[in-house]
């Protein structure tokens, strides 16, 4: 199948954010951090029509520098996007409507002065998506379609609760009549009993819509969840693929094995002995990965090689792939 | 409920805490009771804004104006609490109780290092040399997992990582050896690898050194794998207390099994997750009786009225109608 997303080679560096205090050093001719950050390193991915691509990692891995790349919000600084064979960016800009975003806060998306059936309006009249005069009814029907009434086009973003207000940014998403939708953290800031609820949106507007989407979570349940495939990351690189289930019964790379390991279980059973088990060490600096697996450091498996040679994706025996020089085999 | 302890180490009873609002008085806790045993980790679970962390706070003698203590009791080691003056309390914050943030920047000054830090610690309520306090801070940071800690003593928290900082803001808690450490929310904004290395180790050292801990969180399954007895919290009461599996094997309240269902975990991949209808009540604007009644799938006319705690041995509940009776041991 020819796949409807498709990343080739993506890399994000970002030149260091320097404070005032750095900056003044800088004018000083102190020495300052000049390294860039990379963020995104050297990642393929692809997404087939339909499909609930899951990311997951820890933070700062770069999964949301990932999901701006491939939805057209930050230009890559090496490799490519398309949608369908053409490129989400043309000149520096976003060139296709056709990938949308949900991000993490609904809050700071939304103007809090704009009433939400305006918010909701604006983009689709802007990009001649919707007439002026079908705008009232179009609102209601994507209000309807997440959940709310068509009375909430009154209302500003601080007359809704959170979950509601979740429900008011993906309403403003669905209006431009995406294809795909990149959500990155769309329930971590929810309240436990609304997460359910949001996540049976999407579930439903995938059935319904037929989306097809990036979904970016460090939550691995509700990954599980919600993904046909996941793909995890580890510092800038894509480390597995797999369908959701084959990676969760049998991970390959030990990064995975270990993150999986760490997510605290639903112990039912007083019996039963809890033992935490941890990955060692801290993630290392974005600043100054180490060389070879960006994981060696942290491997229980690493070798000398892990050391002085990136491990390439590989999918030996029509396994699902694995940037690791030693495989788990389970 | 402490009538199944014979010694609790801290005794809450019927604790009520208010805020002077501008839109009115806000009851942020109301009636909550529990006890604890010395050494023994309970869970404190429940939704943002359910009134954990101001039980904490309250426990601790935090509650500054507009707010107050409206109420009820909190007895350490059979010592009253509630009303003591200031210095008083100073005396015990830190020494024999001791709190972890969700935010260690709360507990850790930026421009002081960690040496001098902790040496005031231990200064607030003994005297040392500073050699004898160099010496215990860099043990006690040795045992929260900081590598070459005696060196460390003379970093400042930014030169830590945001995991390395928690454990640091762990080990000034655990500086006087408390008997009870109210941990709020301590690995909510950390990886799960790093939340993984801090559970592990904050479970040994309560084992080790005998401390008793409150342990708020929103997670049920961080909860589960760390403590002994769990207390679920809506709307300012505790509406469910109980051994953790217990609970969560055979819930009684509504909505703790509400919780529970909607857990990924407990439904099939890809299917409806079993979600709560509606959203946690303003506080002023509750409903009468049991604040859960508008979302509760079993409630009748009975629930207009606040139900009262019913007990079965180490269980306790607020509901008329409980959930899984029929299946009681
Ligand atoms: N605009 C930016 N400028 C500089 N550095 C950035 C910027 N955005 C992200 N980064 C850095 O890139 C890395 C990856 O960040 P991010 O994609 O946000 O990770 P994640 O979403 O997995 O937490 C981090 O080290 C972060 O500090
Ligand atoms: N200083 C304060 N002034 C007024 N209201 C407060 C104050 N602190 C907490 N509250 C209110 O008390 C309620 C309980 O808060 P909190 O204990 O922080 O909840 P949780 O820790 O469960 O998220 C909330 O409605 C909160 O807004
Ligand atoms: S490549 Fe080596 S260091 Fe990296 S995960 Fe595999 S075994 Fe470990
Ligand atoms: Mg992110
Ligand atoms: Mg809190």
């Amino acid at each position: 199948m020819t796949p409807l997303v498709l990343a080739q080679n993506v890399s994000k560096r970002f030149a260091p954010r320097l404070g005032l205090g750095e900056r003044i050093a800088a004018k000083l001719g102190s020495p300052v951090e000049t390294r860039t950050v990379h963020a995104v390193d050297n990642v393929s991915l692809a997404i087939a029509k339909g499909e609930v691509l899951g990311l997951v990692g820890e933070s700062g891995c770069g999964k949301s520098t990932l999901g701006r790349v491939i939805a057209g919000i930050h230009p890559p600084s090496a490799g490519q996007v398309t949608i369908g064979g053409e490129s989400v960016m043309r000149e520096g800009r976003k060139s296709t409507t056709r990938i949308q975003t949900v991000f993490q806060d609904p809050f700071a998306s939304l103007d809090p002065r704009i009433r939400i059936g305006e918010a909701i309006a604006e983009g689709p009249l802007a990009h001649g998506l919707m007439r002026k005069a079908d705008a009232r009814a179009e609102v209601a029907r994507w209000l309807d379609a997440v959940g709310l009434p068509a009375e909430a086009a009154e209302r500003f973003p601080h007359q809704f609760s959170g979950g509601q207000r979740q429900r008011v940014a993906i309403a403003r998403a669905l209006a431009m009549q995406p294809d795909i939708l990149v959500c990155d953290e769309p329930v971590a800031s929810l309240d436990v009993s609304i997460q359910a609820q949001i996540v049976n949106l999407f579930l439903k507007l995938r059935r319904e819509l037929g989306l097809t989407m990036l979904f970016i979570s460090h939550d691995l349940g509700i990954v599980r969840h919600i993904s046909d495939r996941i793909a995890i990351m580890y510092l800038g690189r894509i480390v597995e693929t797999g369908e959701t289930e084959a990676v969760f019964a049998a991970p390959r790379h030990p990064y995975t094995r270990a993150l999986l390991d760490s997510v605290p279980k639903l112990v039912t059973d007083s019996e039963e002995l809890v033992s935490f088990k941890a990955i060692a060490g801290e993630l290392p600096s974005p600043l100054s990965p180490p060389p070879g697996c960006h994981f060696h450091l942290r491997c229980p498996h690493a070798q000398a090689v892990c050391r002085e040679i990136v491990p390439a994706s590989d999918s030996q025996g029509g396994m699902h792939p694995v940037a690791c020089h030693f495989p788990l085999i389970s | 409920m402490s009538g199944t302890m014979r010694n609790p180490l801290l005794e809450v009873t019927d604790l009520v805490t208010e805020f002077a609002t501008r839109k009115g008085i806000l009851r942020a806790v109301d009636k909550v009771s529990f006890a604890i045993e010395a050494g023994e980790i309970v869970g404190l679970v429940g939704e943002s804004g359910s009134g954990k962390s101001v039980t904490g706070f309250s426990i601790l003698g935090l509650i500054d104006p507009p707010g107050r203590i409206a109420g009820g009791s909190v007895r350490l080691g059979g010592r009253e609490l509630v009303g003591l003056p200031p210095a008083q309390l100073r005396a015990i914050r830190g020494k024999a109780i001791s709190m972890v943030f969700q935010d260690p920047s709360a507990t850790l000054n930026p421009v002081l290092t960690i040496g001098t830090q902790m040496h005031l610690a231990i200064a607030a309520h003994e005297k040392t040399s500073e050699a004898a306090a160099r010496a215990r801070a860099a043990e006690v940071l040795a045992r929260v997992g900081i590598p070459d800690a005696r060196s460390r003593l003379d970093a400042h928290p930014h030169q830590f990582s945001g995991g390395m900082r928690q454990r640091v803001a762990i080990a000034i808690a655990l500086l006087n050896r408390p008997s009870l450490i109210i941990c709020d929310e301590p690995t909510t904004a950390l990886d799960v690898s790093i939340q993984a290395q801090i559970l592990a180790e904050m479970k040994a050292l309560a084992r080790d050194l005998g401390t008793a801990m409150i342990w708020i969180s929103h997670d049920l399954a961080t909860v589960s794998s760390l403590a002994r007895r769990i207390l679920v919290m809506y709307a300012g009461r505790i509406i469910e207390q109980g051994p953790v599996a217990d609970v969560l094997r055979h819930p009684r309240h509504p909505y703790t099994a509400g919780l529970i269902a909607s857990l990924p975990a407990n439904a099939e991949p890809g299917r409806e997750l079993r979600q709560i209808p509606g959203a946690t009540p303003s506080l002023f604007d509750l409903p009468p009786g049991c604040a859960f009644a508008p979302r509760c799938a079993f409630s009748s006319a009975a629930c207009a009225q606040a139900p009262a705690l019913h007990h079965a041995g180490p269980r306790g509940w607020r509901c008329h109608h409980p959930r899984g009776m029929e299946e009681a041991r």
